[in-house]
């Protein structure tokens, strides 16, 4: 019980083109059988053309107590958004 | 279920955190695991996602048992691929209960000195080729009604591991019908063997859902809290309802002579399972309970050598980065 495998978070490009995505997380000794085991565990049906293995203990997260101050202040800017500004039908797409 | 009977704790947290919780559960937000949650809905959580868990790797034993004896190389290659998968459900399963603060050992530790369960069905065992059918016909048939419904539970990583496993459980159901419908389209002696799979496995499939929890109080703490969303009965009804067609395509016949149509319902009267055998099975005194535990425990023991063997590796190796750099 002493040399618990430690934790690996699993990150999957589902094809080309597309980024990876974190997909779930595993047990393994070394990066090595992390990548093997990913394989096994989050590929078994083509999932994917690579994978990334992060140690979880490696991860920095957003605390969720911080939600607020993060990400409401982009709340009130809209203009940040395209839909914000009216273009006259007669100048066309844009 | 996967997860019977798991009981809920009383909450002891300030009821103004538990109404703003309860608010979120109720707008249909999904709880992430470092969000504040009650204590009793992280320690409900445990006992039924490591149940859950349990189930998946125990599950591997009962079909693990006729890999060797697969009648065909594709029946061989189905049913390898199909362990491999509960396998692969036990490991999305863990990884969801350990972002609730338990370690992987300990629910390993847990497993193994009987604190906590595993499904009753897998101390059945299958004693012919034909119970590989009916396993996948009925029991991942009524892990499937249990598990579509919690694709939106309220616990993140839970409801995520489910998402994944609906999405390759159907295979495991519709492989069993398959092999199910070869044996009771073959010989005579064939069809029997899959009306005696059927007889064997109905009763045990029904007990998987749990007894009637219309009136516990664990069901309705855990349906408002979002991770039991249909009572016991509610599923098992939909089970028969969906199944008693399928046998009958097969010209096979469910084991129950109270099965009957009710018009009012709109839905199959059936017979209740015999209770005390599903209690018996929970104690430890199923017909396969010792052999099962014996297995994961020597699984666990034997492995130990070389779990620790990669440890070492890893560790030397690392050390040996480090002085090259």
């Amino acid at each position: 019980m002493s040399s618990e495998w430690p934790l690996w978070e699993v990150f999957i490009r589902g094809q080309h083109g597309l980024n990876h995505r974190h997909v779930g997380s595993l047990h393994a000794p070394d990066a090595e059988l992390a990548i093997r085991h990913a394989r096994d565990v989050y590929t078994r049906r083509n999932e994917g053309v690579s994978i990334w293995v992060v140690p979880s203990a490696q991860i920095t997260a957003s605390s969720p107590s911080e939600k607020g101050p993060l990400f409401e202040p982009a709340n009130d800017k809209v203009y940040r958004h395209p839909t914000f500004y009216d273009i006259p039908d007669e100048v066309g797409h844009m | 279920m996967y997860a019977q009977m798991v009981k809920s704790e009383a909450s002891t947290d300030d009821p103004e955190l538990l109404a703003a919780f309860q608010a979120r559960i109720d707008a249909g937000e999904k709880i992430e695991p470092k969000e504040w949650m009650p204590e009793a809905y992280r320690k409900t959580l445990i006992r039924q996602i490591g149940q859950h868990a349990h189930s998946e790797i125990v599950g591997q034993l009962p079909e693990g048992n006729w890999i060797t004896r697969a009648p065909t190389l594709e029946r061989k290659a189905i049913l390898l691929a199909k362990v491999q998968d509960e396998a692969g459900h036990g490991l999305y399963l863990y990884c969801a209960a350990e972002t609730l603060g338990v370690s992987r050992d300990d629910l390993t530790e847990q497993l193994l000195n009987g604190r906590m369960k595993y499904s009753s069905i897998f101390n059945y065992p299958t004693l012919t080729w034909a119970d590989i059918g009916a396993v996948g016909w009925l029991v991942d048939g009524a892990a499937i009604m249990n598990q579509v419904p919690l694709q939106r539970t309220s616990f993140g990583p839970y409801s995520r591991a489910m998402i994944r496993i609906c999405k390759e459980e159907s295979f495991h159901q519709r492989q069993g019908y398959d092999l199910m419908r070869a044996m009771a389209t073959g010989t005579a002696e064939q069809k029997a063997m899959a009306q005696d799979a059927l007889n064997r496995f109905w009763y045990p499939a029904l007990m998987m859902f749990g007894p009637s929890d219309k009136e516990s109080i664990h069901s309705t703490q855990s349906m408002a809290w979002r991770i039991k969303i249909n009572t016991n009965d509610e599923l098992r009804q939909k089970f028969v309802d969906q199944t008693v067609p399928q046998a009958q395509y097969l010209g096979l016949t469910i084991p129950d002579e109270n099965l009957v149509w009710n018009d009012e319902k709109g839905g199959w009267d059936f017979s209740e399972p015999d209770w005390s055998e599903f209690y018996e099975v929970l104690k430890g005194n199923g017909p396969c309970n010792t052999d099962r535990m014996e297995a994961r425990q020597k699984a666990w023991r034997d492995g130990e050598w070389f779990r620790e063997g990669l440890m070492a590796h890893a560790r030397k190796s690392a050390a040996r980065r480090v002085a090259a750099e």
